[in-house]
């Protein structure tokens, strides 16, 4: 068993090393740009007027509240029926840094009230202005406070990209699963269409068509149960 | 108005929050190279007052002016604030920056000094704070003392015509206190303008011009440091006085 896998990893190394290298790049754009929107929303909610900190705040309730996998799911079935298509990858992406971003807002929001409201008054007794003290005094110490979160965010990160496989972005778990159907035989493909990019693609439609299609029988029981009740 | 020889005018102040009324019809002056000496109970709003004449709280009516400027209606408030000092009990200062940059910030992002300057500037203010050799340590490096000797080098930096302290010496171990305020003897034999509230009544006494006596929002009495312990107009100010002295004692100056 040992060294099959062994093999497997051996054999299929470039596969492995592809998958490897896109959920590393998906979590790093989820990341970055996570990262960037984050601070501007915690930074919005810690020092904006009453509306824009309502509007922030929902947002965030919203993303956090409901399961990543749901909104991947709108994105990508859902969105088309407005006119909006994207790729699987751009749907997880999507969902990847939209996530990101609200947990990362609160994250720092953390930070910049960890900091003594002393440090922005003293800023500003100096005659700095608002965004000066911002941008110099409290932006700074965020950055650093926030570091260790940015490690746990980026592990977590690293598992989300699991996910992609549902709808189907090429990534690790897939590229294992691919190889081994191809080894093991899970499923019958076709030889030609087994080893190309297309064949993969088929998979993972049907795959996650059928996972929406269990998805919406149980919310139809639900719904069922809640009429009944 | 033409010439105005004070340097600070405080006018028929009052500040309330909410039902709260701190500050009642407050009125005095400061002038140049004065160190007065603000005491009360606590509650009394001397911090509010503190901060009513830099507009980090906005009074709701009186006025203040600086020299000829009438504070309260002034619309660059950032560069009024350049020119008064803001000393505070809990220093204030940025974690992130060593004392030398904590000093630094203000001229370089404030004044537009460029860096060379702004360092040697803050060298001479670290140095006449005697920390020259801590210039390279953050806050969390530092005694309470030192991190209060480097709020005022970071006030003094800014070469205010006017500085607030907010009792500077609360946060510190006894033992930390001479250190503070020895630095603000020696600002006060050079004729800075300083407004300080203490309970320091040792350095009230020696050191200051004048001391003003607050309760509940209004000025009950104010006069030289001789004649509100020895022969104040007013029962409270004795009884005040006399209970901090008891309770702080008389100060080695
Ligand atoms: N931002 C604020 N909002 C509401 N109430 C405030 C605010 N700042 C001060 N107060 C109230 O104003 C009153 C005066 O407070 P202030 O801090 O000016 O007193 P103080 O004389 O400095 O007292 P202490 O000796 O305790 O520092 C207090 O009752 C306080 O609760
Ligand atoms: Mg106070």
């Amino acid at each position: 068993m040992f060294n099959n896998i062994v093999e497997i990893v051996v054999n299929h190394w470039p596969d492995f090393l592809e998958g490897v290298g896109m959920t590393l790049l998906m979590a790093m754009i989820a990341m970055s740009l996570g990262t960037f929107f984050g601070t501007i929303l915690a930074f919005l909610k810690v020092y904006s007027n009453k509306f824009v900190v309502s509007i922030v705040s929902g947002f965030i309730e919203i993303i956090r509240g409901t399961p990543m996998l749901v909104q991947i799911f709108i994105f990508y079935f859902g969105l088309p029926v407005y006119g909006i298509r994207m790729t699987a990858f751009g749907a997880c992406i999507l969902g990847f840094i939209i996530n990101s971003s609200a947990y990362q807002a609160e994250y720092t929001r953390g930070a910049i009230q960890s900091i003594e409201q002393n440090q922005m008054t003293a800023a500003r007794s100096l005659g700095m202005t608002r965004n000066q003290s911002i941008f110099s005094v409290i932006l700074p110490q965020t950055i650093k406070r926030a570091i260790p979160a940015w490690t746990n965010e980026f592990i977590y990160l690293l598992k989300y990209t699991s996910l992609a496989y549902i709808v189907g972005a090429e990534e690790l778990m897939e590229k294992a699963k691919v190889i081994a159907s191809r080894n093991f035989l899970f499923l019958k493909i076709g030889k030609e269409t087994g080893n190309s990019w297309y064949g993969n693609r088929q998979i993972k439609k049907i795959a996650s068509k059928q996972k929406l299609k269990k998805l919406l029988k149980k919310k139809e029981k639900l719904k069922n149960m809640k009429k009944v009740a | 108005m033409s010439e105005n020889k004070h340097i600070l005018r405080v006018e028929n102040l009052r500040k309330s929050f909410g039902d709260n009324v701190v500050l009642k019809d407050v009125s005095f002056t400061m002038d140049k190279g004065e160190t007065k000496v603000i005491i009360g109970p606590s509650g009394t709003g001397k911090s509010t007052l503190l901060t009513c004449i830099n507009q980090l709280v906005k009074p709701d009516s009186g006025t203040i002016y600086l020299k000829d400027i009438n504070v309260t209606k002034a619309e660059e408030m950032n560069k009024i604030r350049a020119r008064i000092g803001f000393v505070f009990q809990d220093f204030g200062l940025f974690s992130h920056l060593t004392a030398m940059r904590n000093v630094m910030i203000g001229p370089v992002k404030v004044q537009k000094m460029n860096k060379e300057d702004a360092k040697n500037l803050a060298y001479e203010e670290l140095k006449r704070v005697g920390l020259l050799e801590h210039a390279d340590k953050y806050p969390a490096q530092l005694s309470g003392g030192q991190k209060q000797r480097v709020g005022i080098a970071r006030a003094l930096a800014m070469q205010p015509e006017l500085i607030l302290f907010d009792e500077p010496t609360s946060a510190l171990d006894p033992e930390l206190i001479g250190e503070v305020l020895a630095v603000m003897k020696d600002l006060a034999d050079n004729k800075m303008t300083m407004l300080i509230v203490t309970h320091e009544m040792g350095f009230a006494r020696t050191v200051s011009d004048e001391i003003i006596f607050m309760e509940d929002g209004v000025i009950v009495e104010q006069g030289t440091p001789e004649k509100l312990f020895k022969n104040p107009e007013h029962k409270r100010t004795g009884e005040f006085l006399f209970k901090l002295t008891e309770l702080y004692g008389e100060g080695d100056e």
